[in-house]
């Protein structure tokens, strides 16, 4: 362990801990843009830069670690002063449009804008332009709000393994693309809008659902697979809006897949099937599950008596639990009699 | 003085390896090799040999953490990718008596315990490459590179390298990154290259003039070398001058020659008998100078006295009929153009910065111009990732307290008063 000083408070912390995760342990809040828990140290938005005594100028507190004996101000009108200077740089290339922004209310820029109470940017000048073209189905990227914190890149190749976006140019044009700035092709995990602090990143089927007002959130379990992944659903007049998972969640820490983040629109679904079916006269009529249990029991047994246990085979599905995929094959060796078993995820 | 680092470049073949070694060449290095490593790093400790890329960091230092790291292998990178405007130096080192570049840099690589050595070769240097190409090759096919060198039993092996022709890739670790085939970024220091630098392994990154320097040590002593320069920043010193003089060109002189001798008695003094405005004295990342502090001793240690700094010693002399408007402009659309974009306050404050100085200059601007500047200025230097950023604004700033009413002139008149 480490003891240091921050803001006048003794604190101590593990070694090779950055400054700003040994403030925030203690409930000191450093603004921050480019860091994530999760993700390896950039110190590219400069705003948590802190004091320290002895050292000639200031340091980032997400990529300079702790040592014996420090002492850091987090703040001071000299930081305060550099921190909102730094912060008006970044919304002078900014659209102002938080009006339509489907990150409104939840934007860390917005917040950060808000707290330093800059109404319009002192340096104003140029401010990059792009045409958006993105024939993606899932995520809407308008790299005129991006801020170019790299959270979207890191978290890309650092977590998922991806790596399909990277910068592209530099100075003021640099900007986050995939290769040769064709349209995003990627898994769609949506790890990315996920980390975006700004709007820059938001999911297509989001836009113009829904702000932050008078909609509800229920925690549930994603039903696509055994994984288990903790959902949020957002609601507002009892439609789904959005899928969000909790970074503080235990199977998933937040990160979900394609199918968890954007594929919920079959819970609306006119065609989506809500009771079993049997076929009759060559047509699906919905029946109850006693119906149905009682049915395919029968037709089971009758199956197996007249052609034996072999003519019958089951086939399970990855949405199903470990558990389940274990009683169903148990099922079909035990009661049914055969090894005629098979699941979706071995093909 | 003798000539160290120029030494025969008047003779046209100077970079060929018969007259390199009718010279005297590779003398020192087998001189080195009959010596242990750890002797070596002493020997340039001793000579108080300073990095000529212009943080002036003490060489022999730098090499010792590398030598002492555990890991293995080690690296030894020559940093070539000369891009601060005005400098021309390793240039001609690498162009008339490349040689003595691959003789600093066996001996270097044989201290630290490299086997291998880089040399990033700046982008915009494509004829260089050709050259340095055919030096390795010669070295080679003489045995001075390779398995095992002059049959001592020592390896080294030289791979050059050459960059896609960004500044910020003189900068050591984003010129690392670049070796490893990524974005020229800079990394977060510490740690520092020499601890993990190039494949996370300690690397030695020594300027061209740096590592040419080392042949000459070993050859007479780190007592001899003392006496070259100042006791601070001892050695001999290539100056760049360009600009307004009679005799621009690279200059050999001892380390802490005054500027008003390098400009007046070397380079002839100013041209078409005009007067002094100002000078850049090393490259346009330090900050400008007025006439009154000329007799400044061109060295790390007392430049910053004279509110400057010797950087990589690229003097820009400026006449009376220069605008230092026009001048910073210039030198903010470079910055501009090449901030590597992964840092706000160099991002966008050197756009910022270039902005507000051109409306100056097209007679749109504020009164609160001025103040804009020494705000974007101190932000800059205090909050940028790397020195491109922290040094950026320096001339800027720096011409704003000498020639504030040149400023003032463009914006109360609308008028350059030169």
């Amino acid at each position: 362990m480490v003891k240091l000083r921050i803001d006048g408070i003794d604190i101590e912390a593990l070694e090779g801990m950055a400054i700003l995760e040994a403030a925030r342990l203690k409930g000191i809040d450093i603004p921050a843009l480019c860091y994530h828990p999760k993700l390896s140290p950039y110190g590219g938005c400069r705003l948590c830069i802190v004091e320290i005594k002895g050292m000639p100028r200031p340091v980032t507190a997400c990529t300079t670690t702790v040592s014996e004996g420090m002492e850091v101000r987090t703040t001071s009108p000299y930081i305060e002063r550099l921190r909102k200077t730094n912060l008006d740089l970044l919304l002078s290339d900014h659209p102002y449009d938080c009006m339509v922004c489907q990150k409104a209310g939840e934007c860390d820029l917005q917040d950060l804008a808000y707290q330093y109470g800059i109404r319009e940017p002192r340096f104003k000048g140029e401010r990059r332009i792009y045409t958006k073209r993105d024939g993606n189905p899932f995520i809407e990227r308008d790299m005129e709000k991006c801020i170019l914190c790299g959270k979207c890149v890191r978290i890309c190749d650092e977590v998922q393994g991806v790596s399909a976006i990277d910068f592209a140019y530099r100075g003021l044009k640099t900007k986050v693309c995939p290769p040769f700035e064709r349209d995003l092709d990627c898994e769609f995990c949506g790890q990315c809008v996920m980390v975006c602090p700004t709007g820059s990143l938001v999911g297509k089927n989001w836009i113009g659902k829904g702000r932050a007002r008078n909609v509800g959130e229920v925690n549930t379990t994603c039903p696509y697979c055994g994984v288990g992944c903790s959902l949020t659903l957002h609601i507002k007049d009892n439609k789904i809006i959005r899928v969000s998972s909790k970074e503080d969640s235990v199977v998933n820490e937040g990160m979900l897949c394609a199918k968890g983040r954007f594929g919920y629109d079959f819970v609306a679904s006119p065609d989506r099937l809500k009771t079993p079916l049997i076929k009759r006269n060559g047509r699906f009529e919905p029946v109850s599950w006693d119906e149905a249990l009682d049915y395919i029991s029968k037709r089971l047994k009758e199956i197996k008596e007249k052609y034996g246990p072999d003519a019958i085979g089951g086939l399970s599905s990855a949405r199903c639990t470990n558990e389940e995929n274990y009683l169903f094959q148990k099922f079909m060796r035990a009661a049914v009699g055969t090894n005629n078993i098979d699941h979706c995820a071995r093909h | 003085m003798e000539k160290i680092l120029l030494r025969n470049i008047e003779n046209p073949r100077s970079a060929d390896i018969k007259e390199y070694i009718k010279n005297g060449g590779y003398k020192d290095l087998l001189l080195a090799l009959k010596m242990q490593p750890g002797e070596i790093i002493e020997e340039v400790k001793r000579s108080g040999l300073r990095g000529r890329g212009g943080s002036g960091f003490p060489t022999g230092l730098k090499w010792e953490v590398a030598l002492r790291d555990p890991k293995s292998p080690k690296y030894l990178i020559c940093n070539a990718d000369e891009g601060e405007p005005g400098t021309f130096k390793d240039r001609l080192i690498m162009e008339k008596n490349p040689h003595l570049l691959i003789e600093g840099m066996i001996i270097a690589g044989y201290a630290i315990k490299a086997e291998y050595g880089y040399i990033y070769l700046r982008g915009e240097y494509p004829y260089v490459k050709k050259i340095l190409s055919r030096t390795i090759k010669e070295a080679y096919d003489k045995g001075y590179l390779g398995e095992d060198i002059m049959g001592r039993g020592v390896k080294f092996h030289i791979k050059l390298y050459q960059g896609a022709g960004a500044y910020i890739c003189g900068e050591e670790t984003a010129l690392i990154e670049s070796i490893e085939g990524k974005r020229g970024q800079p990394r977060i220091k510490p740690p520092f290259p020499a601890s993990t630098g190039v494949w996370g392994m300690p690397s030695v990154v020594n300027n061209v003039e740096t590592l040419s320097n080392i042949p000459y040590i070993i050859e007479i002593g780190a007592t001899a070398y003392l006496k070259i320069g100042t006791p601070e920043c001892p050695g001999p010193k290539l100056y760049c001058v360009s600009g307004h003089v009679k005799r621009p060109g690279v200059y050999e002189l001892p380390m802490g020659t005054t500027l008003r001798e390098i400009i007046y008695t070397h380079a002839g003094g100013v041209r078409d008998g005009k007067r002094l405005k100002a000078v850049i004295p090393g490259g346009i990342s330090t900050p400008i100078l007025p006439p009154q502090n000329i007799d400044c001793t061109m060295d790390f240690v007392n430049m910053p006295r004279y509110g400057s700094a010797l950087g990589s010693g690229a003097i820009i002399v400026m006449d009376e009929t220069v605008c230092l408007l026009k001048v910073c402009e210039r030198a903010l659309r470079f910055f501009a153009h090449e901030s590597c974009g992964k840092c706000t306050p160099c991002r966008i404050g050197t756009k910022r910065m270039l902005e507000t100085i051109q409306r100056i200059l097209r007679g749109a601007e504020r009164d609160e111009d001025i103040e804009s500047l020494l705000e974007l200025g101190s932000v800059m230097d205090a909050a940028s990732f790397c020195p491109l950023g922290q040094t950026a604004p320096n001339l800027v700033i720096s011409t704003i307290n000498h020639f504030r009413e040149e400023f003032e002139s463009h914006i109360k008149e609308g008028r350059c008063p030169s």
